[in-house]
């Protein structure tokens, strides 16, 4: 096998280099205008480099017009509730149907995997008549409600994580006295840390990326999020490409960052969820 | 120590208390819509008045009869087909993350970046990409020489639906790729030394070794493929709204736009239920071939 540099290994360098410009060409582009002025960009091509990478006014003239201070505070608040409720709430139904019989456990289980055959896009006709009759519609609840509830996929990796929690742990914190709940809050919830931290990961990811719920649910201008924010700044200004540039590298970046830090948490989501 | 009634006691009101709220979530959100989309189908709704009226099959036979709906739904095939492609590469690429090679962390991490990246701007971004005027793709044809490639790309009808195609394909490989490359991690290295061993060249080996060993994971791709075709949704509605008439509407834009553009919910419902029976009988199918394969 080809370690160096044989004419395989150039080849396979050279196939990979390919995709990577494939996949970077968009955002550089991006970077590139960017930074340029209003005038810098109609005068220039746009493969053109920019005079100063250090001319950031695009940037702060987006996030005031763009509100993108808003959008990211609003977002922000979204995940916070949603993660920690899901999380809770994740971990408590796992608790309860790894380690408990019980006469309905089947039908619990049942209803999570057939409302996964569901896409959740396709229900949102009638997801809005009961946001609209729980009074959530234009509030930053609908967003949260949404996404509170466990999905099959988390049920799936907190439960195969459960099974390797070694059940005489359990008894030993019986023995001493210890009640369930005190078991869950003390032992199982901190050795469930490692899926904790993948789901937290993934669902940061899907809150962030969304764009149906808060554009359907919460459509006042005050209560957009990082997506929204930026269909409506498009809708504004879609012809100053340079201020767009900004724009969408700024609505980009945050989470690309967050994904190069945490990379494994993410390649481990992916993975369980897929092939569960 | 808690005594065996108390125990349970305590097990059984352990059990209501932290399922109290995920049920009452997954009803309200998940069963009830479901169940409530399949009444709305039989209805006749503007989604506002108080009043409903029965309307039978009438939005089903509509949704058959329609001619618009199949020219919406013809336009998924072509992203299926991109769809493919995207899983072609997927494995292509799986497999030369998975060989000897330097630097294939790093690979591994760019391409799948497109996943993770928000939607919104991905469709923007592309829209700087293939914008006629000041688009860079348009600008790189005019510096070759090819001007009269340089069309106007959302406005074609016949280019549309390949340009979004391609903008799923970019967004999406990377998921295909880190699947396929978990499921050639676990193909043990052993049995297919022995192949190379026994004298099979490198493309024999993953031929009649590696690939036969990964089928189910590659059935998988697939169906996560022409499911996720069925529900293209995201770039048509930000990028071209369905147009230019209508050459770029799926079967999802035109059920949204049902029922939120022309507030026919009772229509949008049926359409919803329509697409949900498809994504079942897909799953079904699925489940079958794999349970054939299991034997």
């Amino acid at each position: 096998m080809s370690r160096g540099y044989g004419p395989i290994g150039l080849l396979k360098h050279a196939v990979a280099w390919i995709a990577v410009a494939i996949v970077v060409f968009p955002p550089y582009i991006l970077v590139l205008n960017a930074f340029k002025s209003k005038t810098e960009f109609s005068q220039t091509s746009v493969f053109k480099l920019p005079h100063s990478f250090l001319n950031f006014e695009n940037f702060s003239t987006v996030l005031h017009r763009a509100h993108l201070d808003r959008a990211y505070f609003n977002t922000l608040i979204i995940i916070v509730c949603a993660v920690i409720g899901n999380v809770a709430l994740g971990t408590m139904v796992a608790y309860v149907l790894g380690r408990f019989d019980f006469m309905l456990k089947k039908l619990v289980m049942g209803a999570y995997i057939a409302v996964s055959f569901v896409p959740t896009i396709t229900t949102q006709v009638a997801t809005f008549t009961v946001i609209h009759g729980l009074h959530l519609y234009n509030t930053r609840w609908a967003a949260i409600v949404l996404h509170l509830g466990t999905s099959v996929l988390q049920l799936f990796i907190y439960l195969q994580f459960l099974r390797n929690i070694p059940k005489e742990l359990d008894e030993a914190a019986m023995m001493e006295g210890a009640s369930l709940l005190r078991i869950y809050r003390t032992i199982i919830f901190p050795l469930l840390a490692p899926a904790t931290a993948t789901i937290v990961i993934i669902k940061t990811i899907d809150i962030y990326n969304d764009m149906f719920i808060p554009y359907l649910y919460m459509p006042a201008q005050k209560l957009a999020v990082v997506s929204t924010s930026l269909m409506n700044f498009s809708s504004e200004r879609s012809t100053e490409w340079e201020l767009m540039s900004a724009a969408i590298l700024m609505i980009m970046v945050p989470i690309v960052v967050l994904y190069l830090f945490f990379q494994r948490y993410v390649f481990a989501g992916i993975v369980n969820g897929a092939v569960k | 120590m808690p005594g065996n009634l108390s125990y349970r006691q305590q097990k059984n009101l352990l059990i209501v208390l932290f399922l109290l709220v995920p049920l009452a979530l997954l009803a309200m959100f998940s069963l009830y819509p479901a169940f409530y989309l399949i009444y709305l189908s039989f209805m006749t709704w503007d989604g506002f008045s108080p009043e409903k009226t029965w309307a039978g099959l009438a939005n089903y036979k509509e949704v058959f009869h329609n001619r618009e709906i199949w020219a919406a739904f013809s336009h998924n095939f072509v992203y299926l087909g991109w769809g493919l492609f995207q899983n072609a590469l997927g494995l292509l690429f799986a497999l030369l993350l998975n060989s000897r090679m330097k630097g294939r962390n790093a690979y591994r991490v760019v391409l799948f970046m497109p996943y993770i990246m928000n939607g919104v701007a991905v469709a923007y971004m592309f829209n700087y990409v293939f914008n006629s005027e000041y688009g860079s793709l348009n600008t790189l044809l005019h510096g070759v020489g090819l001007d009269s490639w340089a069309i106007s790309w959302f406005g074609s009808p016949k280019f549309v639906n390949h340009v979004l195609g391609f903008i799923t394909l970019w967004k999406f490989m990377g998921l295909n790729m880190v699947i396929y490359l978990a499921a050639l991690q676990s193909v043990p290295s052993e049995i297919v030394e022995a192949a190379r061993i026994d004298g099979a060249s490198r493309a024999q080996a993953i031929l009649h070794v590696i690939l036969p060993n990964i089928t189910k994971v590659i059935e998988l791709n697939l169906f996560l493929t022409i499911i996720g075709t069925l529900e293209i949704f995201d770039l048509p509605f930000l990028l071209t709204d369905g147009g230019p008439l209508g050459a770029s509407e799926t079967f999802l834009t035109m059920t949204m736009s049902t029922a939120f553009k022309f507030n026919n919910f009772g229509m949008a419902s049926a359409m919803s239920i329509t697409l949900i029976a498809a994504v079942i009988v897909v799953l079904g199918i699925q489940r079958f071939v794999t349970r054939r394969w299991g034997e």
